[in-house]
């Protein structure tokens, strides 16, 4: 009886999932299935984050060009000689967002730092802001908030930033934090950088495959070595057909997939050369430090 | 003759059926459940973590304030009431699966978040503690946890949303019902003003 039950269950279930893979089939093309990521997409209402492309972006003209060159190549030099990328964003206002708020998308979408060592810094100033959304935030990627605690970056928006920008000296706060923050964050023992930019790595679908590969190679090797002993309908015939059919799906589905490619771009690096500049994949969890002046 | 026949048939078909399930399996998003389950869980993790840097922070916080403000008992009590509470529960991945114990863990955090509020609230009317150098740094160190808590729950949220989709949208629901994979909780809206509000704490102006 149970046994009944059982081949009938396993029916079902065979049946249902039939139907599943024909829809999924079906589906597989269709955009409901592409939503992946959670995605972070800015409401309309929102402020944009700005597109990266120089470690420091001013949007609002606060610093004339000369001065924005001048903080722009001493970052550069500072993330080419450590490996630690610090960004400055200048905007005009965040609202309806607190400055919190538009701090962690920025450094979702820019991603400053290297990956895994999560060693960006990125120092907003929203000049605008009215005071309950804050006028300065100062965003530390996990790896560096042994020596940037938010109680330290507090102090550099409080001690160093402010009193400079009281008198309306933005470029002097702006580049008496960036020597600051490179004082501290030179206490962290972090890992030097990586010396030549990473040879592009292949696409790593094959990689994936691989394994596949081999295993359904022994499948086959398993099953025509049954077939020659002469089909004696053993039960691990069929195990070894199965396991053939089964490991040629997956081959399949994960060929179909092959072209994917990542997106994080594994630690690259493009601060040195020519005007391109992109995060490394730096995370961040949401500490730091806000304040206003 | 015939018995062997059918019996034949049937282990071709058993083992057509074998050959199908598993190769549904992957294709009606069995892999995906484990991925986005695993991802849910590290983002709960995460906002574990952060509450209980939180907690770590309240006994040095408390202790300072104390030193200044020492006749407002009721207040640092009612926070050291409400720290013991919020670390006195067990919190494991299980919270997941369990509504109630997920409603209990938002209670005790919200009311240790509105004892804190009221702290820091209190201490507006101490300016010698205002201006001591320990209290500023345990200040600053609050209100960062406090941010990394909401981040951590933005992230928690947005998982459980990714995965909750799965679990309930069509061909994959299938899935989740057979492997009991089911719909798991987020922070509520009015636990969200609770929990979420941040003490607002301003320091220098």
């Amino acid at each position: 009886m149970s046994r009944l039950s059982a081949t009938s269950r396993l029916h079902t279930a065979v049946f249902a999932c039939l139907l599943m893979l024909g829809v999924a089939l079906a589906g597989a093309a269709s955009p409901l299935h592409a939503q992946n990521a959670p995605a972070a997409a800015a409401a309309p209402s929102q402020v944009a984050v700005p597109a990266l492309t120089m470690q420091v972006t001013d949007t609002i003209g606060m610093l004339d060009a000369n001065q924005r060159a001048t903080l722009e190549s001493g970052l550069q030099a500072y993330a080419k000689r450590t490996g630690t990328q610090i960004g400055i964003l200048l905007i005009a206002s965040t609202a309806p967002e607190a400055i919190e708020q538009y701090g962690i998308r920025v450094a979702d979408a820019w991603k400053l730092g290297r990956k895994g060592i999560d060693d960006g810094v990125i120092l907003i100033v929203a000049k605008d802001n009215p005071k309950d959304l804050r006028r300065l935030r100062l965003e530390v990627g996990r790896g560096v908030q042994g020596t940037l605690t938010d109680a330290q970056a507090n102090r550099i928006l409080q001690d160093v930033i402010a009193p400079h920008f009281r008198q309306n000296d933005y470029y002097g706060g702006l580049a008496a934090a960036s020597a600051s923050l490179q004082t501290l964050l030179d206490r962290e023992h972090l890992p030097a950088p990586a010396a030549p930019p990473p040879v592009a790595k292949q696409d790593s679908g094959l990689a994936g495959v691989l394994p596949m590969l081999f295993l359904m190679v022994i499948g086959i090797a398993l099953v025509s070595s049954r077939m020659r002993r002469g089909g004696s309908a053993l039960s691990s015939n069929g195990w070894g057909r199965t396991a053939g059919v089964i490991l040629g799906s997956q081959l399949g589905s994960a060929l179909g997939r092959g072209s994917g490619g990542f997106g994080g771009g594994g630690g690259g690096f493009g601060g040195g050369g020519g005007g391109g500049f992109s995060g490394g994949g730096g995370g961040f969890d949401g500490g730091g430090a806000s304040g206003n002046w | 003759m015939t018995t062997q026949r059918t019996n034949s048939i049937a282990r071709i078909r058993n083992r057509l059926a074998i050959v199908l399930l598993v190769s549904v399996l992957s294709g009606c998003s069995y892999n995906q459940f484990q991925t986005k389950d695993e991802a849910v869980k590290a983002a709960w993790s995460e906002v574990v973590n952060q509450y209980q840097r939180r907690a770590d922070l309240i006994p040095n916080l408390v202790n300072t304030v104390k030193g200044y403000a020492s006749h407002e008992r009721e207040t640092l009590e009612a926070v050291t009431r409400a720290r013991a509470a919020a670390t006195g529960m067990t919190v494991t991945p299980e919270v997941l699966n369990n509504p109630e114990a997920f409603k209990k863990f938002q209670q005790v955090q919200g009311d240790l978040s509105s004892a804190l509020s009221r702290l820091l609230v209190v201490t507006e009317n101490y300016p010698q503690l205002k201006a001591d150098a320990g209290f500023r740094d345990l200040q600053s160190q609050l209100e960062g946890t406090e941010n990394r808590i909401t981040v951590a729950r933005n992230r928690y949220i947005a998982q459980v949303q990714d995965y909750n989709v799965l679990t309930r949208s069509f061909p994959s629901n299938l899935t989740a019902m057979i492997f009991k994979y089911n719909v798991k909780p987020a922070f509520t809206v009015e636990n969200e003003k609770a929990i979420s509000n941040a003490p607002t704490v301003n320091f220098g102006k």
